[in-house]
């Protein structure tokens, strides 16, 4: 087990094309960080350039105390999962998961032992002589994880491991990656492209955004106060409502007539990008914004109601027992449900 | 899915003509009767033919001669298939580290392919010529007497060569493409699972690439055995004389130059059951490919 420090690491491909801006954080020991983004932001490249599997063109990478930019991938201690679960397509189950402890010098009996237990903690006893090719998408995951675990390392590195899975299939691997992870202790980084994937497993989510760090903080901390309208956007199912607005004198102004009251003691004037999260507005009778739905998402546990507020498209989540009815209502938005954004740079304000 | 179907027989059957009947006027007819003649003692002149039964195959049995010749037809198919291949997927291991994803060079290499084999072998013929080949100077040079075609093994060291040489961009492109179909992930897997490249390569490449690697070994056999002849054809200039021969040459020779019709008759006949068997062989694995992937 160990912490992980990145230093200014960078990811200049040989094309020129910079896909990993210099960037500098630190993983406590046994804690779970997610690495989420969009397609194409540099995700794997970072995951790949601390396994080892790509170069580090800036910056330095330390694993416990040891900077590792120029070390093997097989001598950082690291496992990964792949996407693909890139099993070897020849080898029995057993020999999947045996193959990392059989090249480090382990005695056959140790090797026998640690992956029957592995086995056991992933349910594949019943099929460890079995090839690849003869697995369920499911099962092959977990013989991925099996691999990983065998081999007890320092650090576990997951490369969007659930996004060939069914859906239901991916929540609850999820949760047992989850608890599997809390169990062992061992320090990790995982990627994926799934803000829910990121929200429920994070013990902190960093969130990419072409080659950049946008944020970097607890799942809380995240869908409560980005840092960008890129992470309110993005994080959140549906998103944070975004509203181009005009902020003057404390107060917020939609289209120069409707008016909110701005979050407490805002120095700045002039043109702001406002978030309001779905959940966080009520509707009542005696609110003084109005409110035009539209169209009702019937949720079951509850609804979303899209529609229309001082003309910008707006999406409200209410409780199964609220009013489902298209037409006006009215909105009571509390000040400190309002979040302020630079339009131009999308910094939080 | 539906499925086509043809509402008359006939409409098949007259697709499949053209092509049955080259495969009978090329291939059954021919080999119909090369079966039948090997029964025959045939009359040099053509005047006729004697019913010896198994005689032909007997006598070769006991001729000194064809046994050398069978001999060095499994000494030459041997070394041409080993080298040819291992030359290959060296160069290929070579190659998939440079490119990598780099398709424009993957049709570059191709286009050795493209070396007709006339031209192999007369390019055989400058480089092991008996006074300005440079292969000649080399071997003259590590102290080797080498005269081809006056001295039996300097002719076949030209055969193995040139073989080799004409085989290797064939097997070259299969085992390049086999090495880029395995997967990236799995070869960076293996990289974290074992430092060690070379063991990686015995442990994870050469059996992903083994499919690829019987596929190429029934190829490389066949083509030893049957496809260098015009390259030792070449090379001798159509007068073997002492030098070494192959099975097939040793039936042109004896068939077109010999006239012997029943002895060359059997002697294609015992090539044509190799090649079944080869064939068999090689669809077995075919089967076993699939259940790879
Ligand atoms: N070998 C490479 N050479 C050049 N650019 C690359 C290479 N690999 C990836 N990229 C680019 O780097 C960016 C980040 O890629 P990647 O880390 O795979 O993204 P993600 O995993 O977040 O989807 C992408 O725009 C991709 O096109
Ligand atoms: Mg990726």
């Amino acid at each position: 087990m160990a912490q992980v420090t990145l230093n200014g690491v960078g990811k200049t491909y040989p094309n020129g094309f910079e896909a990993v801006k210099p960037s500098s954080f630190d993983i406590a020991d046994g804690e779970f960080v997610v690495l989420v983004g969009p397609s194409g932001c540099g995700k794997s490249t970072l995951l790949r350039m601390v396994a080892g599997l790509e170069d580090i063109t800036a910056g330095s990478l330390n694993i416990g105390d040891r900077e590792v930019n120029d070390v093997d991938p097989a001598d950082r201690d690291v496992a990964m999962v792949f996407q693909n679960y890139a099993l070897y397509p020849h080898m029995t189950v057993r020999k999947n998961i045996g193959y990392g402890l059989k090249n480090r010098g382990t005695s056959a009996a140790e090797i026998e032992a640690k992956v029957q237990d592995a086995a056991k903690m992933l349910d594949l006893s019943a099929l460890l002589d079995r090839k690849p090719s003869q697995l369920s998408g499911g099962q092959r995951q977990r013989v991925a994880m099996g691999r990983a675990v065998v081999r007890d390392p320092a650090l576990f590195l997951f490369d969007e491991p659930l996004s060939n899975l069914d859906a239901k299939l991916r929540n609850q691997m999820r949760i047992e990656i989850k608890a599997l992870q809390r169990r062992l202790g061992v320090t990790s980084i995982y990627v994926t492209h799934d803000q829910v994937e990121a929200m429920t497993m994070a013990d902190r989510i960093i969130v990419l955004n072409g080659g950049e760090i946008e944020q970097i903080g607890t799942p809380a901390e995240i869908y409560h106060n980005p840092a960008s309208k890129f992470v309110a956007s993005f994080m959140g199912a549906p998103p944070m409502n975004l509203i181009d607005a005009q902020l003057e004198n404390g107060e917020i102004r939609m289209n120069g007539s409707t008016v909110l009251t701005a979050p407490s003691d805002q120095a700045y004037a002039g043109p702001v990008t406002m978030g309001i999260r779905p959940e966080d507005v009520v509707i009542d009778e005696a609110g003084s914004t109005p409110f035009t739905i539209e169209i009702v998402e019937e949720l079951g546990a509850h609804r979303l109601l899209h529609g229309r507020l001082a003309g910008h498209a707006f999406t409200v989540h209410v409780g199964k027992e609220s009013l489902a009815n298209a037409g006006e209502v009215r909105l009571q938005i509390k000040p400190d449900a309002i979040r302020l954004f630079q339009p131009e740079t999308g910094k939080a304000i | 899915m539906k499925r086509a179907g043809f509402t008359s027989v006939w409409l098949p059957v007259a697709l499949l003509l053209p092509q049955l009947s080259i495969i009978a006027i090329f291939f059954y007819w021919p080999a119909g009767w090369a079966v039948q003649s090997s029964f025959y003692l045939q009359d040099p002149f053509g005047f006729g033919s004697t019913f010896v039964g198994f005689e032909n195959y007997t006598d070769l049995t006991a001729n000194s001669e064809y046994m050398r010749i069978a001999w060095f037809t499994v000494v030459f198919t041997v070394l041409v298939t080993f080298f040819s291949l291992s030359i290959a997927l060296l160069l290929a291991v070579k190659a998939d580290k440079v490119i990598r994803g780099a398709k424009s060079y993957r049709t570059l290499l191709m286009w050795v392919y493209a070396v007709a084999p006339p031209v192999a072998g007369f390019m055989g013929i400058m480089l092991f010529h008996q006074h300005t080949g440079p292969m000649t100077d080399f071997f003259k040079a590590l102290g080797w007497d080498y005269k081809i075609l006056v001295d039996y093994n300097s002719t076949a060291t030209a055969f193995i060569i040139v073989s080799v040489w004409k085989q290797i961009p064939v097997n070259f492109i299969f085992f390049l493409s086999g090495l880029q179909s395995i997967p990236r992930a799995v070869r960076e897997a293996a990289m974290i699972d074992n430092r060690s490249g070379v063991r990686r390569f015995w442990d994870i490449t050469f059996p992903l690439l083994a499919p690829t690697g019987f596929f190429l070994l029934i190829i490389n056999i066949t083509y030893a055995l049957f496809d260098t002849f015009g390259i030792i054809d070449t090379l001798v200039k159509g007068e073997p004389g002492n030098n070494p021969m192959t099975l097939v040459y040793k039936v042109y020779m004896d068939g077109f130059r010999g006239n012997d019709l029943g002895g060359s008759s059997a002697q294609s006949v015992i090539l044509m059951v190799l090649v079944l068997v080869l064939t068999v062989f090689q669809f077995r694995l075919i089967e076993r490919r699939i259940h790879y992937s």
